[in-house]
C-alpha cells in the first residue's frame, strides 16, 4: 500500500512561469555549489528556497540576477529562461536585466545618502524623469514598501538615520522604485527583530500582487507562512520542490521530512 | 517515527505524549472490558469501580491536550510531527468517549441486575457485538502503537461487522418486546447498552482513521478508504 506522491521536481501546476531553470550546475573555482537544479518560478507567487546552511540556496539565488558575474571564478552552466531567453548566456545586458530581477540582502544596505535620493538613484540609471515625476515614483515606492507614513516627513534624512527594519523596508522600496518583474529576497529579515520581521512578511504577501518574489530564509516557519511554493535544497541539489503547504504538511521525500521536522544532522 | 530530533528533549516531548495516550488507552480498555463484566455477573462494586475510573481517564485527557498545546506553541512542528499532535488530539477525545461509554454501560447493567430476571438472557444478546468491539478497540489501540496503516485499514472495514452485530440485536428485542411487553424496559436497556458498544466501534474507526493520517498524510473521514497496492 503506498500513496500516490508527486515526483520531487516536478512543477507542482501550469501556472504561468516567469523564470524557468533547467540543468542548472554552478562553480566555485573547482568547487561545483549547485548540480543539475531545475525548477519553475511562477508568476505573482512567492517561492521559498530552504535548506541548511551551504546547500546552494543563495547561490542558486544569485544566479537568476547574475549577481555572481561580479565575482571572479564563478561561473553558472545549463539554462535559467526569462522571457524566452536564456540570461545565462553571453550578450545579456546584466543592467537591464538586475533592473527587471531586483534583490534585496539580508543586512540591509542603505546607500549613505538621504531617504529620497536612495530610492531615486537607480531611477535615475535607467529613466530620465521630471522632478514632478521622480516625486511621484519615490512617493509611490515608499507606499509600495510600507514605509510612507513613517518616511514622508524625513525624505532629506540620511537613510543610514532609519531603524534596521525601516532600513530593510528603504532597500525593498528601492528595488520596487525600478519597477521590477521579479524581486530576489536573501534572507531579508534575519538580522530583524520580530516586529520588523512581522512587517517584511506581510509587505511580501501585499507585494506578489504584482511581483513574484524568491525568498531564502532560514527560518522555516517563514517559508510556511509567506511563499506558495518552496524548493528543500541539499548539497548542491534540489531534494523537492512543491506546494508550501504540501511540502510542510506531507512532504514526498524523507530527507525533506527530516530537515523540517528538526532530525537533521 | 518519534527519535533522532536534533533536539532532545523535543523526542522526550513527543514520546511522552505518546506513552500517556497508550496509558490513557489502555484504561479505557480495561474499562471497557469491566463493564462488559458487569453484564455478565451481578457484581455492584465492580460497575462503581468503571464508573469511579472514568475520573481517571477524563484527567487524563485535559493533561494531554495541555501538553499538545505546549508543544505545538514551543515546537512548531511540522509534517508527520504536526500530524502526530493533531492525531493525538483528536484520538484522546475519542478514547474520554468510550470511557463515557463504558461508565454507562456499567450502570445500566447494575441496574438491570438490581432489578432481577426478565425474560431474556441479557448477556447473551450482547456478547458478541461486547467481542468484536473489544476485538476492534485492542487493535485500534495496537494500530496507533504500532503506527500501522494496514492494520489500520482492516479495522475500519471491520467496524461493519460491529454495525451489522447492532442491527441484529435491535429486531431481537423487538421481537421480545412484542411478545411480551414485560420485557420492554430491560430490553430498552439492553438496547442502550448495545447502542454504546456499537459507539465505542466507530470510536475505534476513528482511531483507526487517524492512524492512517498520521502514517500516510490522507484524510480518508467520511470517504470510502481506497487501498493502493504498490
Amino acid at each position: 500500500m503506498t500513496l500516490a506522491m508527486a515526483t520531487p521536481t516536478a512543477a507542482p501546476s501550469a501556472k504561468t512561469k516567469t523564470i524557468e531553470i533547467a540543468g542548472l550546475n554552478f562553480f566555485y573555482g573547482k568547487t561545483q555549489s549547485l548540480k543539475n537544479v531545475s525548477l519553475d518560478i511562477h508568476d505573482k507567487q512567492v517561492t521559498a528556497f530552504i535548506g541548511p546552511s551551504g546547500c546552494g540556496k543563495s547561490t542558486l539565488l544569485r544566479t537568476l540576477n547574475r549577481m555572481y558575474d561580479l565575482y571572479p571564478g564563478q561561473r553558472a552552466e545549463g539554462q535559467i529562461n526569462y522571457r524566452g531567453r536564456n540570461i545565462l548566456e553571453p550578450g545579456v545586458d546584466v543592467n537591464a536585466l538586475r533592473a527587471k530581477i531586483g534583490m534585496v540582502f539580508q543586512k540591509p544596505t542603505p546607500f549613505p545618502m538621504s531617504i529620497y535620493d536612495n530610492i531615486a538613484f537607480g531611477v535615475r540609471l535607467y529613466e530620465n524623469l521630471s522632478k514632478g515625476e521622480m516625486d511621484e515614483r519615490v512617493e509611490w515606492a515608499l507606499k509600495k514598501a510600507a514605509l510612507w507614513e513613517e518616511a514622508k516627513d524625513k525624505l532629506n534624512k540620511s537613510g543610514l538615520s532609519l531603524s534596521g527594519g525601516q532600513q530593510q523596508r528603504l532597500c525593498i522600496a528601492r528595488g520596487v522604485a525600478v519597477k521590477p518583474d521579479v524581486l530576489l529576497l536573501d534572507e531579508p529579515t534575519s538580522a530583524l527583530d520580530p516586529i520588523s520581521t512581522a512587517k517584511i512578511e506581510e509587505l511580501i504577501s501585499e507585494l506578489k500582487q504584482d511581483y513574484t518574489i524568491t525568498i531564502v530564509t532560514h527560518n522555516m516557519q517563514q517559508a510556511a507562512r509567506c511563499s506558495d511554493y518552496t524548493a528543500y535544497m541539499y548539497l548542491g541539489e534540489l531534494v523537492e520542490f512543491g506546494e508550501t503547504d504540501q511540502l510542510f504538511m506531507n512532504p514526498a521525500r524523507k530527507e525533506t521530512q527530516d530537515y523540517i521536522t528538526g532530525r537533521f544532522g | 517515527m518519534i527519535g533522532e530530533h536534533s533536539s532532545k528533549q523535543y523526542d522526550q516531548e513527543l514520546e511522552g505524549i505518546r506513552s500517556k495516550v497508550l496509558l490513557m488507552g489502555g484504561m479505557v480498555e480495561t474499562q471497557f472490558e469491566e463493564a462488559l463484566n458487569c453484564f455478565r455477573v451481578d457484581d455492584a462494586a465492580k460497575a462503581d469501580k468503571v464508573m469511579a475510573d472514568d475520573h481517571a481517564v477524563n484527567q487524563l485527557e485535559v493533561q494531554l491536550d495541555d501538553a499538545c498545546s505546549h508543544l505545538i506553541v514551543k515546537r512548531q512542528p511540522t509534517a508527520n510531527d504536526l500530524r502526530t499532535v493533531m492525531a493525538t488530539i483528536k484520538v484522546i477525545t475519542d478514547l474520554e468517549r468510550i470511557g463515557d461509554e463504558s461508565s454507562k454501560i456499567a450502570r445500566t447493567a447494575k441496574s438491570l441486575h438490581g432489578r432481577g430476571t426478565t425474560g431474556f438472557a441479557h448477556y447473551d444478546m450482547i456478547r458478541t457485538i461486547g467481542k468484536a468491539t473489544s476485538d476492534l478497540l485492542h487493535d485500534a489501540l495496537d494500530a496507533f502503537a504500532r503506527l500501522d496503516g494496514k492494520q489500520a485499514l482492516q479495522i475500519i472495514a471491520a467496524d461493519e461487522i460491529v454495525d451489522h452485530e447492532f442491527r441484529t440485536i435491535l429486531r431481537n428485542l423487538i421481537t421480545f418486546m412484542m411478545e411480551d411487553p414485560r420485557t420492554i424496559s430491560s430490553a430498552l436497556d439492553t438496547l442502550w447498552v448495545a447502542k454504546a458498544i456499537e459507539r465505542i466501534g466507530d470510536h475505534a474507526k476513528n482511531i483507526a482513521e487517524y492512524v492512517i493520517y498520521v502514517v500516510e498524510g490522507r484524510d480518508i473521514r467520511h470517504s470510502k478508504p481506497v487501498v493502493q497496492e504498490g
